[in-house]
């Protein structure tokens, strides 16, 4: 669901094709269109767009209520152990049922959520072990809440499962098909599959992509599938969990090293001065505390080694480790709101590396006009793009909206090198870092991206050199020791490339005192004496020298030597979850991490005798669970980290150590997901009072109007997407003739139903309309499009990948000039898969004739 | 031993990388007809076709691989399907192509794979009609007929053709004909089981037997595929190119000939249950 596999992770998809094909799995495929992928499917369950959270609350709905859940011990054990079902919630909690669609604490000004109500009922919290607080770790653990209070029969109404059970108890089949406009033998069919192939021997995965993110709802569509894999078992497990299909060659790594405005490094929170986060020991009281009884207790440990990364021998335990001068953010400094930002003079200059936000950008016209008002813009890539050449001939200056005379804006376009250019390394979607030489010198004066960051960053440090502000102490103090080493250089014509192995050295962290790389995250200190750019990665460089991206061994099952999986070489997550309460393999056909009683530990004991018992892992995956720590054993009540965690508690990244059905903090939107309609509709919600997500960005500024619910003006919901021919914006695809005439021009999806209706004929152009911009495009007339009888009421659905732009081999409209600026309040991804539009056959009717 | 290559449409996603992949390594430009020159600065792509996904319509010398989308799907939009099949030069055993060349510039390898001789060939076209299925494509460019040669510079160096590569999921197989037949038995058997009535291996027979076969998940003419196709067969030597008119009936004669070759073959086929049921 939520992906279009086949299509936009073309070499990934072999796997599910393998398992197809070798092993007889089902492939199903929840998704409003019908691609590339649902032809490979055994099953396609098409459903509007933006509906997923009906579809997945009524699978939920199914499963807790189907014979075989609630008959197989399997089920009720690994809910009531491994997941938060059993948990208590506050009293004053109030679900959607009872609030017409919001949830308790929902804001007077109705802007956001206060989230006490959601809290879990704790008991006392237990005497601290330490009094005196003398190291950041001392302040977690003076402050270790209460162990949360449980019903393990699950039946207590604030219990989790009752909760989630009366939740989506109104998700049914007919829900599905009134709201999805999916018919309910064909939701029956993927119920029952999914059922059928979860349990004790047998394992589903759910797959999704950028088609659950796109949406005012986007995080909670992918909770929703968290949760309904968690009551399956299907977590921790092999051939289960939730899979995110990442969009670019290493945008996990780029997440995990945080291009992202509000994280630092290793998913660290970035400092913020909106909240308590003055000094240092503010900062982690603030983000480390909520988290401290989770392995996030080392949190200080992790912070501490990475301002020590940034700032070297001029971070001290005096100035809190430099953190007193690392950027804090004041605001909402996502994509959308930097380009608002920029429309209103606040951001002057801009970076742009990898992107063309000409094309790539939510209401494409908007962010086109916003580069206009920049002092100064720089644009490296392989080709002049339309965000290089926004100034000379974007549609604005043909429509006379910008004159190249009156634009300001600097343009300094930098030639790239490409991909097989350079050296580095990349992380995939799974989590793996798989390093890549450099196969050629770039040609001419194209360099690598790590050149150019080093030697602006080498320059920006000797132009501050001599300041003797205080403001200028992060810049002068920055530790940007990246030269190449002589032999690292031997090869190339470019001799003062940085070297990307110190990089990644950084990355993994050493000791500060003599260098040597760090083997694991547990060497990593809060006293200044170790450094870590992400502690995330710590392990790929395990010693000098040694670069564990750069394995290339593989077998046929986990293939442990191959790459890094972060963290820790464990390549399923929570695999201790992949055992039983008493840490024997669920089964012999899905077993992985289990418990070897009689294995030596490596520990003695006061006698001197070795320790016997210990978790193991044939396959050669990484343990995601303290080594010794015996399964069914207690935690330390006043503990922190794995000390608090118990022997049968496998979800060690959250403070219970157990799967969230249920949020009690997190989600800015509310603990559980709920169908709200996306923000432009065609429908009036159904399920609730409640239209849209009660919290979702929206942005009303002038150039970014919004159609309101069921428009008569904009009758047809649109969806943006990608196709195997070419890639996001095309930078990479569009210049090429020979992607370029595999799909050569911008084409708008239809079915047959919406072309008769509309008078369009196949292969003529329609315009496509919205109140934020208007353009042109081939019709392509299929039945793979579908209208959708929802109660009622049909709705029209149309389809347009978004590559095309006006440079380049293949061009087209920039469909982007029809999205709005409107986000998921969780992670500020703007609504691409779904809003509202008009059509009608013929073409735009331009400004000085023909364009 | 001859080799070739099974396709298996049964796992083609229509990705298109064999496409590319072959142009690549082939060094082929892209297609004249698909673009327009533009006043400004350098040539667009103008060949939408608004035939499903499919914009490059056939082979032709430029493209010597094609993917062909065929949408099975009723208004009710039930039991829908999609199909996806690389269609290229199938290396018959019977090549037309091979038997018609006036000037003999159409070899066939040691290895099984039918070339044409670029430093031989007279650009007489002939072969563009003596091919059943229409693969061999005269270049004006060149002034010679061009199609796959089996990627003949890389199965003579230990590598598979370019396109079996970059083939993603496996659809397309390079190797031993005799062992892609084994996997392809396998296969179908396996689909056949799932229900998969209509599967059927394509190749086994067709211009006695292609060294590139196919497994189809429908009849092979929605693939474009003729059930039966007519190999024209060699005629006397032909001294030059002059002789069209002997070359015309010359055709026709072996279309004949071929058509009652057929019906016997087909008859012989019949027999072995292997061959059309795996």
């Amino acid at each position: 669901m939520g992906s279009n596999m086949a299509e936009c992770h073309p070499v990934a998809f072999r796997w599910p094709l393998k398992a197809k094909t070798e092993h007889g799995a089902v492939l199903m495929h929840v998704d409003p269109r019908f691609t590339r992928t649902s032809a490979m499917c055994d099953i396609h369950a098409q459903i509007r767009a933006g509906t997923d959270i009906v579809f997945l609350g009524a699978l939920i709905n199914y499963v807790i209520n189907s014979k075989r859940w609630k008959t197989e011990p399997f089920f009720r054990e690994y809910a009531v152990n491994y997941t938060n079902a059993a948990t208590l919630v506050n009293a004053d909690y109030k679900d959607t049922e009872d609030m017409k669609g919001v949830f308790s604490g929902f804001s007077a000004d109705g802007k956001y959520y206060e989230n006490g109500s959601w809290a879990y009922q704790r008991n006392a919290a237990p005497a601290p072990s330490v009094t005196e607080a003398v190291t950041f770790s001392d302040l977690l653990l003076q402050r270790v809440p209460g162990r949360p209070k449980t019903d393990p029969t699950l039946t207590d109404p604030q219990s989790v499962f009752q909760i989630v059970k009366k939740h989506y108890s109104r998700y049914t089949p007919e829900m599905v098909e009134n709201v999805c406009g999916c018919p309910r033998d064909v939701f029956f069919k993927v119920a029952e599959t999914l059922l059928n192939n979860s349990g004790r021997d047998r394992t589903s995965n759910i797959t999704y992509a950028v088609g659950w993110t796109q949406h005012t709802v986007g995080v909670q569509i992918i909770r929703c599938a968290g949760m309904l894999q968690a009551l399956l078992g299907n977590i921790g497990r092999p051939g289960g969990g939730v899979l995110a299909l990442r969009g670019h060659a290493s945008i996990q790594g780029s997440t995990d090293i945080a291009t992202l405005y509000h994280s630092l490094p290793g998913y660290l929170n970035m400092p913020d001065a909106r909240r308590p986060h003055g000094t240092l020991k503010d900062f982690i009281l603030t983000e480390a505390v909520p988290l401290s009884t989770s392995y996030w207790g080392n949190y200080p440990k992790f912070a501490v080694s990475y301002f020590k990364a940034q700032f070297g021998d001029a971070a001290t335990k005096e100035n809190n480790y430099g953190y007193d001068y690392h950027p804090k953010i004041t605001r909402d400094h996502s994509h959308m709101p930097m380009f608002i930002d920029m429309m209103n003079g606040i951001v002057k200059g801009f970076l742009v590396m990898g992107q063309n936000p000409a094309v790539g950008g939510q209401n494409a016209r908007y962010q086109r006009k916003a580069l206009a008002k920049l002092d100064w813009m720089v644009v490296r890539d392989f080709y002049e793009t339309e965000t290089s050449a926004f100034w000379r001939n974007s549609p604005e200056i043909k429509s006379g909206e910008l004159k190249t005379s009156e634009i300001m804006t600097e343009v300094f376009f930098l030639p790239s090198a490409t991909v097989p250019e350079m050296e580095g390394s990349l992380t995939n979607t799974q989590r793996l870092l798989q390093y890549h030489e450099r196969a050629a010198d770039p040609i001419g004066e194209a360099r690598s991206n790590l050149w150019f960051t080093y030697h602006i960053g080498r320059k920006l440090k000797e132009l501050y050199k001599d300041s003797t502000n205080d403001r200028d102490w992060a810049i002068k103090n920055l530790l940007w020791n990246y030269e190449a080493e002589p032999s690292e250089i031997a090869d190339t014509r470019i001799k003062d490339e940085p070297s990307a192995y110190k990089v990644l050295k950084e990355i993994n962290g050493y000791v500060w005192g003599d260098k040597k790389p760090l083997p694991t995250f547990a060497n990593l200190k809060e006293d200044g004496s170790t450094v870590c750019g992400a502690w995330i990665y710590t392990g790929v460089i395990p010693e000098e020298g040694k670069n564990f991206a750069s394995r290339r061994q593989s077998d046929n099952w986990i293939s442990p030597n191959w790459g890094f999986a972060w963290p820790a070489n464990r390549h399923i997550m929570y695999n201790r979850a992949s055992a039983d309460l008493e840490g024997r393999p669920w089964s012999e056909k899905k077993k992985l991490v289990y418990w070897d009683a009689n294995a030596d530990s490596g520990v003695k004991d006061a006698a001197g005798k070795p320790v016997l018992g210990k978790w193991v892992s044939p396959a050669g995956d990484g343990i995601d669970f303290a080594l010794t720590k015996k399964p069914g054993s207690q935690g330390k009540d006043n503990g922190i980290g794995f000390d608090w965690l118990g022997g049968s508690d496998p979800f060690i990244m959250r403070p219970d150590g157990k799967a969230w059905l249920f949020a009690p903090f997190g989600t800015v939107d509310g603990p559980l997901p709920t169908h709200y309609e996306p923000y432009e509709s065609p429908v009036h919600n159904t399920v609730y009072k409640q239209q849209s997500n009660p919290v979702a960005k929206v942005w009303n500024v002038p150039g970014n109007p919004y159609h309101i619910v069921a428009d008569p003006k904009y009758p047809y919901v649109i969806s943006t997407y990608r196709l195997t021919e070419h890639y996001l914006s095309g930078t990479m695809s569009r210049w090429l003739p020979w992607l370029a005439e595999l799909m050569p021009e911008l084409f708008c999806e239809i079915s047959p139903e919406l072309a008769a209706l509309k008078g369009v004929k196949n292969g003529s152009y329609v315009t496509i309309r919205t109140a934020r911009g208007e353009i042109e495009a081939r019709a392509l007339v299929t039945r793979r499009m579908k209208p959708f009888a929802l109660k009622g009421k049909t709705v029209h659905q149309i389809g347009m990948p978004w590559h095309w732009g006006w440079q380049g081999t293949a061009r087209g409209d920039v469909v982007n000039n029809l999205s709005a600026l409107v986000a998921d309040p969780n992670v500020s991804i703007h609504e691409g898969k779904v809003f509202t539009c008009n059509l009608r056959a013929g073409r735009v009717t331009r400004k000085g004739g023909k364009a | 031993m001859a080799k070739g290559m099974f396709v298996d449409a049964s796992i083609c996603t229509g990705c298109k990388a064999c496409q590319v992949a072959c142009k690549e390594w082939n060094g082929l430009a892209p297609e004249p007809a698909h673009f327009r020159s533009d006043a400004e600065t350098r040539i667009v792509a103008n060949n939408f076709t608004g035939n499903s996904y499919d914009n490059t319509g056939t082979l032709s010398a430029t493209d010597w691989r094609h993917v062909r989308f065929i949408e099975q799907i009723n208004q009710q939009r039930k039991g829908s399907r999609w199909l996806f099949s690389s269609d290229s030069c199938k290396h018959c055993t019977d090549a037309g192509c091979l038997n018609v060349c006036p000037v003999k510039a159409i070899e066939r390898d040691p290895l099984g794979n039918v070339v044409i001789r670029q430093d031989r060939c007279k650009g007489v076209k002939a072969c563009n009609k003596g091919c059943p299925y229409g693969v061999s494509k005269y270049s004006a460019v060149s002034n010679t007929s061009r199609k796959c040669t089996l990627c003949d510079d890389r199965i003579h160096n230990g590598l598979g053709t370019a396109c079996a590569k970059a083939c993603p999921t496996g659809s397309i197989r390079f190797g031993e004909v005799s062992e892609l037949k084994k996997i392809a038995d396998a296969r179908l058997a396996q689909l056949q089981e799932l229900g998969q009535k209509k599967a059927n291996i394509y190749g086994y027979t067709q211009a006695k037997g292609l060294n590139v076969f196919y497994l189809l998940m429908d009849k092979p003419s929605v693939y474009g595929l003729p059930d039966n196709p007519v190999v024209p067969q060699r005629t006397q030597d032909v001294a030059s190119s002059g002789s069209t008119i002997m070359n015309a009936m010359a055709f026709g004669l072996a279309a004949l000939v071929s058509f009652r070759e057929r019906g016997s073959r087909k008859k012989l086929s019949e027999k072995e249950p292997k061959v059309s049921g795996g």
